[in-house]
């Protein structure tokens, strides 16, 4: 996957942190933020992972133009999307999300645009009792800004499960 | 940001993260972070085709509420890592308590951080984020 260009904007950075309960006014008050040692709106922790709104491909979005949607409409649905994106009945497609790390090299400011690489990291496997043969991959991901410098480092590891696990 | 004389290994911050948790607000997180994937948003999908007793909050959400927390206590800017394995899944109605732990003050490349470590637990007192954070601090 690569993202060409993730724009990161004051009004996207305010709804996101909202959602995660973030109520601190440096991600929606301009004028408070201007006044902190960052010197304008930052992006909360987690915020790359929006960076999916500025992937052409995701395929956990609705596409427009009337590709398969697998949520319900008149029927309860489950229709697969109609690309490869492995199992349009329920997760995504690296399985399940088992873990997600970040590292910070520089402040993601309102105003950044930003460009994402992603490569395929590390793979294991693992038994378990709950859900059967567990297989684990990474993928890395390097967000630039628009000086080419490397501001975030996403590490995700997915997991694919052989038995459904619901708790 | 947090000052190296003020704190100490062993030192903790809890905070709540979410009371009841409502299935309002896991929509709020599929449209700011575009993952729209119905397991978290649409109850007859989840319940009827995939076969899960109701939609369940993105693990990603649960980060996001975590980190609400994580930079509350260390200050804005003074991340340098953070990172979780989501440990189980976070359902509506569920209330979650972060908590921050103290477990080394240390200087990296000539800068002083704090490294803590991260769980964030359930109602039942079942973990749902176990995790880790390096920041800076203030000398």
């Amino acid at each position: 996957m690569a993202i060409e260009k993730f724009l990161v904007e004051a009004s996207h950075i305010m709804m996101f942190a909202r959602s995660v309960g973030d109520a601190n006014p440096i991600y929606h008050d301009e004028d408070y933020a201007k006044e902190t040692e960052l010197g304008g709106i930052i992006a909360p922790p987690t915020f790359a992972q929006s960076s999916a709104q500025f992937d052409p491909d995701y395929f956990l979005r609705p596409k427009i133009g009337g590709e398969g949607w697998f949520g319900s409409g008149k029927e309860a649905s489950g229709a697969k999307p109609s690309k490869d994106s492995g199992d349009g009945g329920g997760g995504a497609a690296m399985g399940l999300h088992a873990e997600q790390h970040f590292e910070y090299h520089l402040p993601v400011k309102a105003g950044d645009v930003l460009t994402a690489t992603t490569k395929p990291g590390n793979t294991w496997e693992k038994e378990s009792k709950r859900a059967g043969k567990l297989k684990f991959s990474e993928s890395v991901t390097e967000y630039r800004n628009q000086n080419g410098e490397l501001v975030i480092t996403a590490t995700g590891v997915g997991v694919q499960t052989e038995r459904a696990v619901d708790s | 940001m947090l000052k190296e004389k003020e704190i100490k290994v062993g030192d903790t911050h809890t905070a709540i993260l979410v009371e009841d948790l409502k299935r309002t607000q896991i929509v709020q997180y599929a449209g700011a972070s575009g993952d729209y994937n119905p397991l978290h948003t649409d109850e007859i999908f989840t319940t009827q085709v995939a076969g899960y007793p109701s939609v369940f909050a993105h693990g990603m959400l649960s980060m996001g509420l975590t980190g609400t927390m994580l930079t509350n206590y260390v200050g804005d800017g003074a991340l340098k890592k953070y990172g979780v394995r989501f440990t189980n899944q976070v359902w509506p109605g569920d209330t979650l308590t972060g908590k921050a732990t103290i477990i080394e003050i240390r200087e990296e490349e000539g800068t002083k951080v704090v490294d803590l470590m991260i769980e964030t637990t359930n109602q039942n007192d079942v973990a749902v984020i176990t995790g880790n954070a390096t920041a800076i601090i203030e000398t």
